[in-house]
């Protein structure tokens, strides 16, 4: 135990060795090749896409009602399972962060499971509990007359059963970022716990909140197999755009790249808004 | 000025015994303060400090003992009571303040009142006038972000007093700080501490901030109290080599006149700075020499004095003098030795102006 007045001693003044000068380090080929073929394998399908697109008919394949449709009910579902996302996603993230309970780490495995989980399994999964005959759907059957399978509401149910964990794997992060002593100051200045996480917690995480709720948007916009598993392929009700271009596929390929065009431009959007909004900030 | 608020059973207004156990480490605080008084916790790093200031401040519960303010239980666990800090009349200001960065200087003052239910507007018209009497009612609308640390402080001191707490607690204020901006706010600090009619606790391990600041010393180690009392006092009769090093100051309260400060008692003290007003002059023990015969010295400050004590502390010995002004000096012991030295030798001691401290009250 050193006195506050002992001398400070000065650690390290020179990096021992010589520093190796700025970008003079060759790139060894055996790295550079594979790195090269990775960014290839990874741009040029896209590029494909734009080189491929049905330039010429694309504003009559876009204008068609059904793309339109397929559009306004992805927008639409994306939109409200984000919504869901937050509202249930924040509060367990905030449970995940700052709280101690029993099996808290097998609660944090569960959570991010629908992370790895195959969609199509979590559409089975999902029609088992909630189908008409399932766990909870049938008590949910005979007491509201509610059925979610094969509805709009079940396309929100199952994007929002897929991209959630992005929101909480998000949020949590930032909350974990987050001083928690910001939340004891508020305490200080007689602020319940609920106060402090609503006026001091929320904004100070409000960049990774937005963050989590855009990827969850971009991932439910994109979701395919839980909602072909247990929303089925309803036109107008439960086809979203990824359903439309696989179906497209089959029929009119050009329709399908068309539409594909539509979903790429979102993604490009999502992905400059998240860059300049919230990735530079910590 | 300070209201007489002692309960009727005469208890102190803050009444303490901190006791918290974690693994190896157990505090083991007695804490008593009346109303207007300020309490120095001052100790090492690891000594307990900031343990002690997290229970009181109800962020840390007690393993044992009790706290009590104005007469109300805090925190009792033979009792099972605990009030946790959102319900406890206090204000602390924090290490690094821990302003909120999303909200402006007035809206942090103002949070406390919001917290108690005041409606924006009535908190805020509260709030204002606390940044006023801390010179920063230009800095209402600013983040704290874009306050210099000297103003973030004021802000957190601002925000700590406008719920009026019964119990004020304050971390480390100055560590923070640049040397510079460090006196300034220490002068305005002691003001803000002096007009506070409440319990004031600081933790520091600045021996000095807690010379200044604290009408009493409560100096920790290993989570035990190892001494307490007026500041004067510990620095003059240090019970351990550790006090005896952490707290050797002589430090006097008097008003400056360019490079003079001239006592209460009429002495007068040179110094090497420029000042005019209230002022503190301070130097270490071992600044001052000492003579049996009046010296030939270049010295401007120059005292007969009285020894009242010694003691060997380490490797050097601690001089309690007494005469025009108390004093303290650090000798080796061959010096000590070689000058003979015994309680009541009349000797001469010398300090330089330059190497006292002198700096506004």
């Amino acid at each position: 135990m050193t006195g506050p007045d002992a001398p400070r001693t000065t650690t390290a003044p020179h990096p021992r060795g010589r520093r190796r000068p700025r970008g003079a380090g060759r790139v060894p080929a055996a790295l550079l090749l594979p790195a090269l073929l990775g960014l290839a394998f990874l741009v040029l399908p896209l590029l494909g896409l734009l080189v491929r697109a049905p330039w010429r008919s694309l504003p009559a394949l876009l204008t068609g009602p059904e793309v339109w449709q397929a559009l306004k009910l992805s927008l639409l579902s994306a939109t409200l399972a984000t919504g869901v996302s937050l509202l249930l996603g924040v509060p367990l993230a905030w449970l995940l962060a700052r709280t101690e309970f029993p099996g808290r780490r097998l609660v944090r495995a569960l959570v991010t499971l629908p992370l790895v989980l195959p969609p199509v399994v979590g559409g089975v999964a999902l029609l088992l509990v909630l189908g008409r005959n399932g766990v909870l759907g049938r008590w949910l059957d005979a007491w509201t007359g509610v059925t979610l399978p094969f509805t709009t509401t079940g396309v929100v149910v199952a994007e929002a059963f897929v991209a959630m964990p992005f929101l909480v794997i998000s949020v949590e992060g930032a909350l974990r970022a987050a001083d928690p002593r910001y939340e004891e100051a508020a305490a200080t200045l007689g602020a319940s716990r609920l106060t402090a996480f609503r006026r001091v917690t929320l904004p100070l995480v409000a960049p990774g909140i937005g963050a989590g709720a855009v990827l969850a948007w971009a991932r439910a916009l994109g979701e395919f197999g839980a909602t072909i598993t247990f929303a089925g392929n309803f036109p107008g009700r439960t086809q979203t755009m990824p359903l439309a271009v696989y179906l497209a596929m089959e029929s009119d390929p050009e329709a399908a790249i068309a539409l594909s065009l539509v979903l790429l431009t979102v993604s490009v959007a999502v992905l400059a808004g998240l860059r300049d909004r919230w990735m530079s900030t910590p | 000025m300070k209201p007489s608020e002692a309960a009727p059973d005469a208890r102190p207004a803050l009444d303490a015994r901190l006791t918290v156990s974690r693994g190896a480490f157990t505090l083991d605080v007695p804490l008593s303060a009346e109303p207007g008084e300020v309490l120095a916790l001052l100790g090492p790093n690891g000594a307990g400090k900031s343990t002690a200031l997290r229970a009181l401040a109800g962020l840390l519960p007690l393993s044992d003992g009790h706290l009590r303010l104005d007469g109300a239980p805090l925190d009792s666990p033979a009792d099972g009571l605990f009030r946790p800090a959102e319900q406890r009349p206090i204000g602390v200001v924090f290490q690094d303040y821990l302003l909120f960065p999303h909200l402006s200087a007035l809206d942090n003052v103002a949070f406390g009142l919001r917290t108690r239910g005041l409606r924006r507007a009535a908190a805020r018209a509260e709030a204002l006038p606390w940044l006023e009497r801390m010179g920063l009612a230009e800095h209402a609308g600013r983040r704290p972000a874009k306050l210099s640390g000297g103003q973030a402080q004021r802000v957190a001191l601002a925000r700590a007093l406008a719920v009026r707490p019964r119990l004020l607690l304050l971390d480390e204020p100055l560590a923070a700080l640049d040397a510079r901006t460090r006196l300034d706010v220490r002068a305005e600090l002691r003001h803000r501490l002096a007009e506070f009619e409440a319990v004031a606790v600081l933790v520091t391990h600045d021996p000095l901030d807690a010379m200044v600041l604290a009408d009493r010393l409560v100096v920790i180690e290993g989570g035990r109290v190892v001494q307490s009392g007026r500041p004067a006092e510990v620095a003059r009769h240090p019970r351990t080599d550790y006090i005896a090093r952490l707290v050797g100051l002589n430090l006097y309260q008097g008003t400056a006149d360019g490079r003079r400060v001239t006592l209460p008692e009429g002495q007068v003290l040179a110094t090497d700075e420029d000042l005019t007003g209230p002022a503190f002059v301070a130097f270490p023990p071992d600044a001052v020499t000492l003579h049996r015969h009046r010296p030939e010295t270049s010295a401007r400050n120059l005292f007969p004095c009285t020894v009242a004590g010694l003691d060997l502390h380490g490797d050097r010995f601690r001089v309690d003098l007494t005469g025009p002004l108390p004093l303290a000096a650090d000798l080796t012991p061959t010096a000590a030795a070689d000058l003979d030295l015994t309680p009541g030798t009349r000797v001469w001691a010398a300090v330089k102006a330059t190497q006292t401290h002198a700096y506004p009250a």
